[in-house]
């Protein structure tokens, strides 16, 4: 957690620093000024004083509105690098969309957290560091034995702060678990709640929830009350340490050893020295979870990136031929490989269906085929030209790519067939999807082609986006088509149309199908099975029936 | 602010009004220790320069400790009285809205959705949020306010007036300007998290599309002018809040300095002058935690409110005069049955007739409406047209609870609770000794899984709990069904996430069970389906094909089709 802090500290910029710690001084300044303009009107019963102590106040009022602006800029600034940052590097392997979307939890809410961190602890940081010293200075110069009293009790703030502190962390690890479970009832009968009306077990559960919630309170208030003791001895020990120092100064002022300016002084500065460093310990507890998050955020900033690989040769336009040699694909953190030594030749123009159960490797053969995946050894060869020389976007512009779950974006459906090309007109949008068979149902949507698609595409049906995807890979009209075909079953209608879509997308193309159906198989030239990563049967002609005979392995 | 849906609430609060109550007077009475410890400490010293007898002092002395003693105490009192009181409410809270949620209708009890059900929890929690950090601040600053132009009062009567002024400014004037314009750029700051969520799913969850078709600048571009802009609106935020504690600090010191001088013009003497200044600064110190106290309170009411609609909302309507579902194997029918969730049509006039203690296996495309068939045979989902029928019973004229009693099983939503395994079974049949546990166990394959637990039928699984495999849960959520044993049995892709061989050899023991009732039972693997007596196929809310496995195979169609896909993704 500690190397967590220090490295958001260094995020602050110096200058941010450095001028947080001048206000810091100033604050401490003003106060000084302001008890002695208040000691001086109350000792001497003077009205003068008192606009002087309005202009400090004011002062001081600009200065607390100052720390505030520069924390918060400095917080959002921060925040901006960050979230930035996060973008920057991937969020894991393609279509893991668990991943994405905690990771897009912390780009938004979970760096929000860090907020309290910035704005309240960092400026309380440089508070505590410079007024405790500066009012000090004025204390013991004003009454050397006050200032002594309170320098010695001083340091108790923070050592009493951490000693029970570090006793309560050890007293509530211990009911942590329990207190996580009794808490968590709540959320699990509610998730459950229709197994439980399935099994007739509501009115049963009804009163656990009040038991278990009751429990949670007993658990909770025996946790609090040593948690709340940390603050409670640090309470103590600035209002005993002001006890100390005032009644000696009563005593003092009795017998005439003190004028009353100087006593008065005194007591109005005492609490100020303790204020900082009580306030600190609250700001720290409360920048917790932010922290948890910025420490997500280092740990997603710091996993390795993909090794990239990026030729410059440009390869000639028109249908190339593929070649697999000996490809082994691991995935990071995977022992298994998934791909095991394929060798796979694809002629120009050639279609190829790809077959096999879930797991054997299908996918990722086309995942290396579009460079997103680099091989951890054998060549991707086009056109005899290793994939690895090739410039990587002007093979990915040769790419017609249709994945599995393609991704919607944020926009209108015209946008997104465009994507490939964001300069192709309307007409020849409408173009791709009439191809792809899309066309249909974009116009019966309530805007059309300029209908916005709700978040990653909500409201469509799997087969939809599928020809979506296609209708995009259409219009960007490479001479390769990379089609992977989801293993969620369409309705039959969707599946017969896309059947259609595809011959249409593959006249005159070389193409690597992975297909579950054996509609899209009679599309192919050719079969290969792969299984286990492995190719376990290669030159199968596709079966031509239409309705998908057979396919005899 | 409309305070209509807070009245629920406000029910479950009321019994710990006391204690609510007792915990904010403690927090007054600790801020009041600060009052007079600082006070006592002015008066002291003030007195002690006019050298009076020692005696004279002895009880300020006295009550400087003891006020700075009771401070800590009376402030440890309160946080302790506030939280024991709140979770109180929130205990009886739980309670509520889980029994309202499971008294609704069908339709609105699917909190399932993992979102829906965070924020549902968080709604509850704010409860406690409302009661600790904006009404137990608020008696506090209520309390030390007055009490502060008390005692103002009793030095100098315009001194009170001013500080009063001052108390109303700095309590409820600030705080609310503050609310108003830190809401205003709350909303624009959320805004802009809103397009920054949606742009970075696009950049990340899309990051192999975007590269395959060379847009992956564009919309990294896009993105980061999204945070540009959040981080403009969080920049506005923090002005407000900047503008916040300057106006807190300025008049507090305006406050103070306005107090003494009316004092002074009063003509008080400079003990009545000290324990005015000290006075008003502690006593508008006290109210300076109202602007957190309105932000917070701005936050945590329309969760409040939601929970209190939650509370408000209708329970389920039980028809009158119930027919009873009749015991033994029932058979079910439906005829023309339409379901729609919003516009989507799930059931498009679907006709269905199965005998009792038939053993008919249901499959299509997703989206062909398997599962909502299901539901609709348990009563789960509402029937805008046609008629469902349990044992020539129809379904809408009999009581919820007995429908659920002769139609369980396994649904999609199957949940596994956080507890023993032993107690997740027991749950289908809360009596059932060890015999018939194994035996359920045994039948779905679950007895080899419980037997390789650390701890047996005594390992805690869910939330929090061991984690099991997808395949281990789902033979979990079977041998629950199984242990249920109803007269019409309803399961949705038990097999799912077994691997195929084993899925295959289940689904026939399933199918072929000698004994027990009707059972209907979706699947997406056919393999197995020549030991079921009747399959049907839906296509879009609607039968297509039914016969036996074997008779459909002789035909070209969709079940051969499906059939000859499931070859392609065979192990041979």
């Amino acid at each position: 957690m500690k190397a967590v802090e220090r490295r958001l500290l260094r995020l602050v910029p110096r200058r941010v620093v450095v001028g947080l710690g001048v206000l810091a001084v100033g604050q401490g300044v003003l106060l000084v000024v302001q008890a002695e303009l208040l000691v001086r009107a109350v000792a001497g019963l003077d009205a003068g004083p008192l606009p002087w102590l309005a202009g400090v106040v004011a002062g001081r009022a600009v200065l607390a509105w100052a720390v505030a602006l520069v924390a918060g800029h400095a917080a959002a600034r921060v925040k901006r690098g960050l979230r930035e940052a996060l973008l920057r590097c991937p969020a894991g392997e393609t279509g893991a969309g668990g991943v994405a979307g905690s990771r897009v939890t912390l780009l938004t809410r979970g760096l929000d957290g860090v907020d309290p961190f910035f704005t309240g602890y960092v400026p309380q940081l440089l508070a505590a560091c410079v007024v405790p010293v500066v009012v000090l200075a004025r204390l013991a110069w004003a009454d050397w034995a006050s200032g002594l009293v309170v320098a010695v009790t001083v340091p108790l703030v923070p050592v009493f702060g951490a000693l029970v502190g570090l006793r309560t962390a050890v007293l509530t690890g211990r009911q942590w678990g329990l207190l996580e479970r009794l808490g968590g009832h709540f959320r699990d009968v509610l998730a459950g709640l229709s197994t439980l009306r399935a099994f007739g077990r509501v009115a049963h559960q009804s009163g656990v929830v009040r038991e278990l919630a009751d429990g949670h309170r007993r658990a909770s208030v025996r946790a609090l009350r040593v948690a709340f003791l940390s603050s409670l001895v640090v309470e103590l020990v600035c209002a005993l340490s002001v006890a100390l120092v005032a009644v000696p100064v009563g005593l003092r002022l009795l017998d005439g050893s003190l004028a009353l300016s100087v006593g008065l002084l005194v007591l109005v500065l005492t609490p100020e020295v303790f204020l900082p460093l009580r306030a600190l310990g609250q700001r720290f507890h409360a920048s917790a979870e932010g922290v948890v998050a910025a420490g997500e955020a280092f740990a997603a900033l710091d996993a390795p990136l993909p090794v990239a690989r990026d030729g410059r040769v440009i390869a000639e336009v028109g249908a190339p031929s593929l070649e697999l040699r000996g490809v082994t694909v691991r995935y990071p953190g995977s022992r298994e490989v998934a791909l095991d030594g394929v060798s796979l030749r694809v002629d120009a123009g050639e279609r190829v269906a790809v077959t096999g159960p879930s797991g054997a490797g299908k996918s990722t053969l086309l995942l290396v085929l579009a460079g997103l995946v680099v091989p951890e050894s054998g060549q991707v060869l086009v056109d005899g030209v290793d994939l690895a020389d090739l410039d990587l976007a002007a093979w990915r512009a040769r790419l017609g790519w249709v994945p599995q779950r393609p991704h919607l974006f944020a926009g209108s459906v015209a946008d997104n067939i465009r994507l490939g090309d964001p300069d192709a007109d309307d007409g020849r949008v409408v173009e791709a999807a009439r191809a792809a068979a899309a066309a249909e149902f974009v116009e019966a949507l309530p805007d059309g082609y300029s209908t916005v698609l709700g978040e990653g595409g909500a409201g469509l049906s799997a087969g939809q986006r599928q020809r979506l995807a296609v209708a995009r890979a259409w219009l960007s009209g490479g001479p390769v088509v990379l089609w992977d075909e989801p293993t969620a079953r369409l309705d039959l209608r969707s599946e017969r149309v896309l059947v259609d879509a595809a011959e249409r997308l593959l006249a005159g193309r070389t193409a690597v199908l992975v297909a579950h159906r054996p509609a899209l198989v009679a599309v192919a030239d050719r079969v290969v099975r792969l299984d286990g990563g492995r190719v376990v049967a290669a030159d199968q002609a596709a079966p031509k029936d239409a309705t998908g005979a057979e396919v005899a392995a | 602010m409309g305070w209509g849906g807070v009245t629920g609430v406000w029910g479950v609060v009321r019994p710990q009004a006391v204690r609510l109550v007792a915990a904010g007077v403690a927090g007054a009475a600790a801020e009041l220790c600060g009052l007079g410890l600082v006070a006592a400490a002015a008066w002291l010293i003030a007195r002690a320069a006019q050298r009076p007898e020692l005696a004279a002092l002895s009880l300020a002395i006295v009550a400087v400790r003891g006020f700075a003693l009771a401070k800590g105490t009376l402030r440890y009192a309160e946080r302790l009285a506030g939280h024991d009181a709140a979770l109180r409410v929130m205990a009886e809270l739980r309670g509520r809205v889980f029994d309202a949620l499971a008294a609704g209708p069908a339709g609105r009890r699917r909190v399932r959705d993992g979102d829906a059900l965070t924020r549902m929890v968080s709604d509850v929690d704010a409860v406690q949020d409302l009661l600790l950090r904006c009404v137990l601040p608020g008696v506090a600053a209520v309390v030390c306010g007055a009490a502060g132009v008390v005692v103002c009062g009793l030095v100098a009567a315009s001194g009170a007036g001013v500080l009063a002024v001052g108390l109303v400014v700095a309590g409820v004037v600030v705080p609310w300007a503050a609310a108003v314009a830190g809401g205003r750029a709350a909303v624009r700051a959320a805004a802009g998290r809103e397009a920054l969520a949606v742009r970075s799913l696009d950049v990340l969850e899309g990051a192999a599309d975007l590269a395959v078709f060379g847009a992956a600048d564009r919309f990294a571009a896009r993105a980061g002018d999204a945070a540009a802009r959040l981080e403009a609106a969080e920049r506005s935020a923090a002005r407000v809040s900047a503008w916040a504690a300057a106006s807190g600090f300025a008049v507090q010191g305006v406050t103070v300095a306005a107090v003494t001088w009316a004092g002074l013009r009063a003509g008080v003497d400079e003990v009545g002058a000290a324990v005015l200044a000290l006075t008003s600064l502690v006593a508008v110190e006290s109210v300076l935690p109202m602007a957190e106290a309105a932000r917070r309170l701005r936050e945590v009411v329309p969760a409040v409110r939601r929970v209190g609609a939650v509370l408000a909302a209708p329970p389920e309507v039980v028809p009158a005069g119930p027919v009873r579902v009749p015991a033994g194997p029932l058979g079910v029918e439906l005829r023309g049955v339409r379901v729609a969730f919003g516009g989507a049509v799930a059931l498009d006039g679907l006709d269905l007739r199965v005998e009792a203690g038939r053993r008919v296996a249901v499959v299509g495309a997703s989206g062909a409406g398997k599962s909502t068939l299901l539901a609709a045979v348990s009563g789960d989902v509402p029937v805008v047209a046609g008629t469902v029928e349990l044992g020539g019973r129809p379904l809408s004229r009999c009581a919820p609870d007995d429908v659920r009693a002769a139609v369980r099983g396994l649904a999609q939503d199957a949940h596994v609770f956080a507890g023993t395994v032993r107690a997740n079974l027991l749950l289908a049949r809360p009596g059932a000794d060890m015999a018939r546990l194994r035996a359920a166990a045994q039948r779905a394959r679950f007895l080899e899984v419980v037997e390789a637990l650390p701890d047996g039928w005594d390992t805690v699984v869910g939330a929090g709990g061991r984690g099991l495999s997808g395949g281990q849960r789902q033979r979990l959520l079977l041998a629950r069904a199984l242990l249920a044993d109803p007269p019409v049995l309803v399961l949705d892709e038990p097999t799912e996430a077994l691997d195929p061989a084993v899925a295959d050899a289940l689904t026939r023991d399933l199918l072929s069970e000698p004994r027990g009732g009707t059972v209907l039972l979706v699947t997406h693997r056919l393999a197995a389906l020549d030991a079921a007596d009747e399959v049907v196929l839906l296509d879009r809310g609607r039968v297509v094909q039914r016969g036996r496995h074997e008779d459909l195979l002789t035909v070209p169609g969709a079940y051969r089709d499906l059939w000859d896909a499931e070859q392609l993704t065979t192990t041979v």
